[in-house]
């Protein structure tokens, strides 16, 4: 850092949540959103599911954020996940090449999401994960989550957190249903509330 | 039974009082509003019960939420931040500049990350399908814009001053005007999506959102300023409006700090 931030608020106190409303639809979504895995990739898993309120009613104005590594557990420090046509003003999609490691869903009229994305590979102490940023209407702060995939025991056995939410767990491990596609649903509240996490 | 500004008035009230004595009695100050704000009837059924489970970053600085998705140049096109240039003729409304920095709870900046805001247009319409406020929408104006900060940590956009607009919240519910802001951090852990809202605008005391950050100085970080400099001869009024990111970042380990 080279610089003196002079411009800087004298606080440095936080600039405060608020809920994404019912509106960002035309606004935040983008082509080719879900499809965060390069076209045809041999490690690529598809998780998808429901987002639910308190009483079992699936968000129809939900949007999901994905953040994961790649297969070998390096973060993807690559531009163009939302690429953009300057001809049009329009989207270009990904190049179905490279990966960024990001996407975002918004559910559909059922409260449904499903994404491609590459499977992750572990990294520090931990089981691979993808991350999970979830935003609603309603929702005035949003929610950290994680999605682990099933399969490997042991490393699920040794994870911290996994280690740590008892008999909840299981609301952060996806379900295998064949062909490397995983369901994973986020109640927001009630039975089976996903485990939500706070950073410090 | 008919909800009311007076029943809604009373909640917020309350609200404010129980945080007030929270404080008071040695609680820490509330940044950000709390999940189960219920003026704001929307979150009744969308907050968990469940308290959050907390994540030490300090002990683990391999987390994949201490990085952040990258943007670059790839993700924008060249007027992405002008809001009037987006159709053909130029939309209805005053024109503003809103601009500010981005930046860590260390008043350090975040550099080329991406900002994206999008607004009602100067009636107080959204261009959103599912939006029933009966005002015009405008064919010249769709409210959507990005940009990625520069090396200083900067924004800035060039936009139409939105209108205020009702929502069904309670009866004759209407919500202060306000660009809704999304930006990334250094840390995926910092990301943040929020509301920016306008000087001394009358409807404040009325917003259950507004109102959901209990704390007066934290929702006055919520208000711009008007800043002469900002504005453009001939052209807009000028706004200025600083980020302020929480949440732990992996830089600082980076950097040896």
């Amino acid at each position: 850092m080279t610089k003196t931030d002079t411009g800087s608020p004298e606080n440095g106190l936080p600039t405060p949540s608020h809920t994404v409303g019912p509106f960002y639809g035309y606004a935040l979504p983008f082509r080719g959103g879900e499809d965060i895995a390069p076209l045809g990739h041999p490690d690529t898993v598809t998780v998808h599911g429901y987002v639910l309120d308190g009483e079992g009613r699936p968000l129809p104005d939900a949007l999901v954020e994905l953040w994961g590594p790649r297969p070998d557990g390096t973060v993807p420090q690559v531009d163009g996940s939302l690429r953009r046509d300057p001809a049009t003003g329009g989207y270009l999609g990904r190049n179905g090449v490279e990966f960024t490691g990001w996407g975002r869903i918004q559910t559909d009229a059922d409260g449904h999401w499903y994404a491609r994305t590459l499977r992750p590979g572990a990294r520090g102490d931990s089981a691979p994960y993808l991350s999970v940023c979830v935003f609603a209407r309603g929702l005035l702060v949003h929610l950290f989550t994680r999605i682990y995939l099933p399969g490997d025991e042991a490393a699920l056995a040794a994870d911290p957190l996994l280690a740590r939410v008892g008999d909840r767990r299981d609301t952060l491990i996806a379900g295998a249903e064949g062909d490397g596609t995983y369901r994973f649903d986020i109640r927001l509240q009630g039975e089976g509330e996903t485990v939500f996490l706070e950073f410090r | 039974m008919t909800l009311t500004q007076q029943d809604i008035d009373q909640e917020i009230a309350a609200e404010h009082a129980a945080y007030e004595k929270r404080v008071a009695d040695g609680a820490p100050v509330e940044h950000h509003p709390r999940r189960d704000y219920a003026p704001y009837r929307s979150s009744v059924l969308r907050h968990p019960r469940q308290p959050l489970v907390a994540i030490d970053t300090a002990q683990d600085p391999e987390l994949v939420e201490l990085r952040s998705p990258a943007f670059g140049e790839r993700d924008i096109t060249g007027i992405d931040n002008d809001l009037t240039r987006h159709h053909r003729g130029e939309p209805v409304g005053e024109r503003i500049t809103v601009s500010g920095r981005l930046l860590d709870r260390s008043g350090r900046p975040v550099r080329g990350q991406l900002v994206e805001i999008w607004q009602a247009n100067s009636a107080g319409r959204y261009a959103h399908q599912r939006e029933q406020h009966d005002a015009p929408l405008d064919p010249n104006f769709t409210g959507f814009g990005r940009t990625l900060t520069d090396a200083e940590g900067r924004y800035h956009f060039t936009t139409i001053q939105p209108g205020p607009y009702p929502w069904r919240n309670h009866v004759n519910a209407w919500r202060p005007a306000h660009i809704h802001f999304s930006v990334f951090g250094a840390a995926f852990t910092q990301r943040l999506v929020t509301q920016m809202y306008f000087p001394s605008d009358p409807l404040f005391p009325y917003d259950p959102i507004l109102q959901s950050v209990t704390d007066d100085a934290a929702r006055q970080r919520l208000v711009a300023t008007y800043d002469h400099g900002l504005s453009v001869p001939e052209f807009s009024l000028g706004y200025h409006w600083d980020i302020v990111l929480d949440g732990p970042a992996a830089t600082w380990i980076e950097e040896g700090r």
